[in-house]
């Protein structure tokens, strides 16, 4: 099962290679990780999306609840949460790709933030899956180059992690 | 006042009430070694080699409880020190290790004697600093005291640059520290608690299985007064001998790999099992489908909580301190008005001594050669079964484990979960120091003393009078034992040839040396090395090399597949 795991720990240098070690230390996958500073600058937020039977998950959580810097986890999956990723797209766009392309950006409510005679750079947020949609929907040849920032999540109405 | 870094290190040490000092200086430690030599409230010990500073701090710790503290330089010293610091965290011993590092402006440049130490240590330690600032120096030397002893115990490394130490500052060590990121349990879940006394009445074949978080947390008294207050039977983890008095007779002996056959058959066919400090280790369970093949509810107390359902599936976790927890389950049985059901009980006994009357840790006594279990029960006998004992890794382990009854925690010093080569003289003279007045033998084997054998340098310079039992199979024992069952009597590399001449080998460092070779000087021999109590005697043993390790539970297999001494 996949689960997105939100994790708020102290600024300190060296917390994300503790993080990062563990999950290479134990085996556990990590199929992406975001992590920045919040509004409270002696923390960080980091969310990780990572898969496992529930007895690896429930084995996760606690070693990383066991790490002396993390200060508080929540297991997003456990309730209903928002996900969202950021992606950048550069593609082809020249000829009667240009029209088409524009077009695609525009029926996944992506911008275009930069243009060159060939090229246009697309900008798309939304849940992983819409991602993979968009990058399915279009020609593969025409890609030239993508960066995607993996999820950040955060869970629905009162379900707050906060210190 | 404003102090120097080093003396601030130094500081900080004494006012934790720190004894002892394990440890080897070197570039990056030198001012803190300039401000060793101008005080004396603790007591450096200089050792030989780093691995064995640590293991020392480490004997310190496990015989008194304390924090050990070990100080190394950078580079080298801190990669020596590497095995050691492994070592206690596999068996969460508390510990704090000081490296040198060196200057801040040169860390990440090569430097001379650099190594990533926080890095390099990271998955061995509970947690690590690098200090960066002089100002953050004396807090984070008090953090990392409280880190390494509450909670599930941890070894704590603090890598200290070199301009730090030589920077200055206003010295103020905390009487506390709290951090918002860690905030160990120490009281158990009442409700759960309810549910486990519940479980334990209800129960026709229960079984207390107890490990080391029962000696580290000093709950050795409940436990014993929980056992014979419900009558059950007891085994205890090679971890947690000496948590239950193995003279008792509700003990059943150490169970798992080379347990005894009654401890192994009552775990795997109890109907209810109290896990208390113990992790179910893979040594201790062998298989998990095998051993949750017979139905039973278990109930496991533990501090930490991914101790728990890791490899086996509990029905009432209890997250606490094992002396608290216990407490709470002891006052609620006696107010309980609930009893044991007595017929089951004495069903269950009896089954239970049927398999004690096969008496699997049986060896031949007349024996014309000395058999390495002889020894061990003799040390026993001669030192009235109160000595403090060190192991290094191999048959000799399991032989002293199985032959020296442990009646009270924190005797038995041994490397359980790391399994390290080379720990046990340098442990004893941490146990030692701790306790001069008492007899420490270090059990050992020919090929594991010689992985710290400089270190009776260090016993000579100090005057530590350990008694070195080797057990000299002129074997890799344990090795040479799966290669005997495993690998078709191949025994490839695990015959020690070339042996130095160890009565000369500790002549030669100042001490006393002794070769037995005949099993009636064993006795002779022991009394005469124990009455030298100034003294460090070297006995070297020349036992059986064809010794075998009974019971043995082959790797991954189930804890009842045992092979006995009789089956051969
Ligand atoms: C050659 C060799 C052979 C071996 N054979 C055997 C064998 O036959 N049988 C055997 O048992 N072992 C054997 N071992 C040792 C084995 O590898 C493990 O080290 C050992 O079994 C672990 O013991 P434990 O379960 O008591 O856990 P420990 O490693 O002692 O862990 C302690 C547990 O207690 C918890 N704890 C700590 N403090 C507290 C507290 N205050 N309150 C509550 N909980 C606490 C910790 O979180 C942890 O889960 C062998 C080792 C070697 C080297
Ligand atoms: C540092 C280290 N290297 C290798 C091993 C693997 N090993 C386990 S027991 C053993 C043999 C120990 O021989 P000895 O000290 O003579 O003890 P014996 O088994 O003969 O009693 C070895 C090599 C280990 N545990 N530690
Ligand atoms: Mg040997």
């Amino acid at each position: 099962m996949r689960h997105i795991i939100s994790i708020l720990m102290e600024n300190e240098a060296g917390a994300l290679s503790r993080v990062a070690g563990l999950f290479s230390a134990r085996g556990y996958n990590i199929e992406s990780l975001t992590v920045a500073p919040t509004e409270d600058v002696t923390l960080s937020r980091m969310t990780i999306v990572t898969r496992g039977s529930e007895d690896v998950i429930e084995q996760i959580v606690k070693q990383l609840n066991k790490l002396i810097d993390v200060v508080k986890i929540l297991d997003l999956s456990d309730g209903s949460h928002i996900e969202r990723e950021l992606m950048l797209v550069k593609v082809r766009a020249f000829g009667k790709d240009r029209e088409e392309m524009k077009r695609m950006a525009d029926i996944f409510r992506g911008r275009i933030i930069d243009v060159t005679e060939k090229t246009y750079t697309i900008e798309l947020t939304g849940p992983g899956t819409k991602l993979d949609a968009f990058i399915e929907a279009i020609d593969p040849v025409a890609i030239l180059e993508t960066v995607r920032t993996g999820a950040s999540g955060i869970g629905r109405g009162e379900r707050i992690l906060k210190v | 006042m404003e102090l120097t870094g080093a003396e601030i290190t130094i500081r900080c040490l004494a006012d934790e009430g720190v004894e002892f000092v394990f440890g080897y200086p070197g570039g990056a430690v030198l001012n803190i070694y300039d401000e060793i030599f101008k005080q004396d409230r603790f007591k450096h010990v200089l050792v030989r080699h780093e691995q064995a500073a640590v293991h020392a701090a480490d004997g310190y710790a496990r015989s008194t409880g304390k924090v050990g503290v070990a100080l190394v330089t950078s580079g080298p010293g801190l990669t020596n020190a590497v095995t050691g610091i492994a070592t206690a965290y596999m068996d969460s011993i508390p510990m704090v290790v000081i490296s040198g590092q060196v200057p801040t402006g040169a860390i990440g440049m090569d430097a001379f004697q650099e190594v990533d130490a926080v890095g390099i240590t990271r998955p061995c330690v509970k947690h690590n600093f690098l200090v960066k600032d002089i100002k953050d120096l004396a807090e984070t030397i008090k953090k990392a005291f409280y880190i390494a002893a509450t909670g599930r115990p941890g070894p704590v490394l603090v890598d200290i640059p070199k301009d730090i130490t030589g920077q200055s500052f206003a010295y103020l060590y905390p009487d506390t520290v709290s951090m918002r990121s860690y905030n160990p349990v120490v009281k158990g879940h009442t409700g759960q608690i309810k549910k486990a006394a519940q479980m334990l009445f209800e129960a026709k074949r229960p079984m207390i299985y107890s490990g080391g978080g029962v000696v580290l947390g000093n709950a050795s008294k409940q436990l014993v007064e929980l056992t014979r207050m419900l009558g059950f039977p007891c085994t205890n983890t090679l971890m947690g001998l000496g948590a239950y008095p193995a003279t008792d007779k509700q003990f059943v002996g150490m169970l798992g790999m080379h347990g005894t056959y009654e401890a192994n058959m009552a775990m795997q066919h109890c109907d209810v099992l109290l896990a208390v400090g113990a992790r179910f280790d893979d040594r201790v369970i062998g298989s998990p489908d095998h051993f949750a093949r017979e139905a039973r509810r278990i109930v496991h107390i533990d501090i930490d909580p991914s101790s728990i359902s890791k490899r086996v599936k509990v029905d009432v976790p209890i997250v606490g301190d094992v002396a608290a927890v216990l407490d709470e389950l002891i006052k609620l049985i006696k107010a309980s008005k609930e009893r044991r059901d007595e017929a089951a009980l004495a069903a269950w006994w009896s089954q239970i001594e049927d398999w004690r009357s096969r008496d699997c840790l049986k060896f031949d006594r007349k024996s014309s050669i000395i058999k390495p279990q002889y020894v061990v029960e003799k040390l026993w006998e001669v030192t009235k079964g109160d000595a403090y004992v060190t192991t290094d890794v191999g048959q000799h382990q399991m032989w002293a484990a199985q032959f020296y009854k442990f009646d009270e925690p924190r005797r038995w010093v041994t490397s359980g979960g790391l399994g390290t080569m080379g720990f046990g003289l340098p442990a004893a003279m941490g146990v030692q120091l701790a306790h001069p007045h008492k007899d420490v033998a270090c059990i050992t084997g020919e090929s594991s003393i010689q992985m710290c054998i400089q270190e009776l340098s260090t016993c000579r310079q100090y005057h530590i009078p350990v008694k070195v039992v080797n057990l000299n199979n002129r074997y890799m024992g344990m090795v040479r034992q799966w290669q005997e069952f495993f690998y078709g009597n191949r025994y490839a590399e695990s015959y020690m040839d070339s042996l130095p001449d160890f009565v000369k080998l500790a002549e030669a460092y100042g001490h006393v040396g002794m070769k037995i070779e005949k099993p009636e000087d064993v006795e002779p021999a022991l009394r005469e090395a124990f009455a030298l109590k100034d003294r460090l005697v070297f006995m070297d043993f020349i036992t059986d090399q064809t010794e075998n390790v009974f019971p043995m539970v082959p790797g991954g297999a189930g804890i009842t597949e045992m092979i006995l001494a009789e089956d051969l």
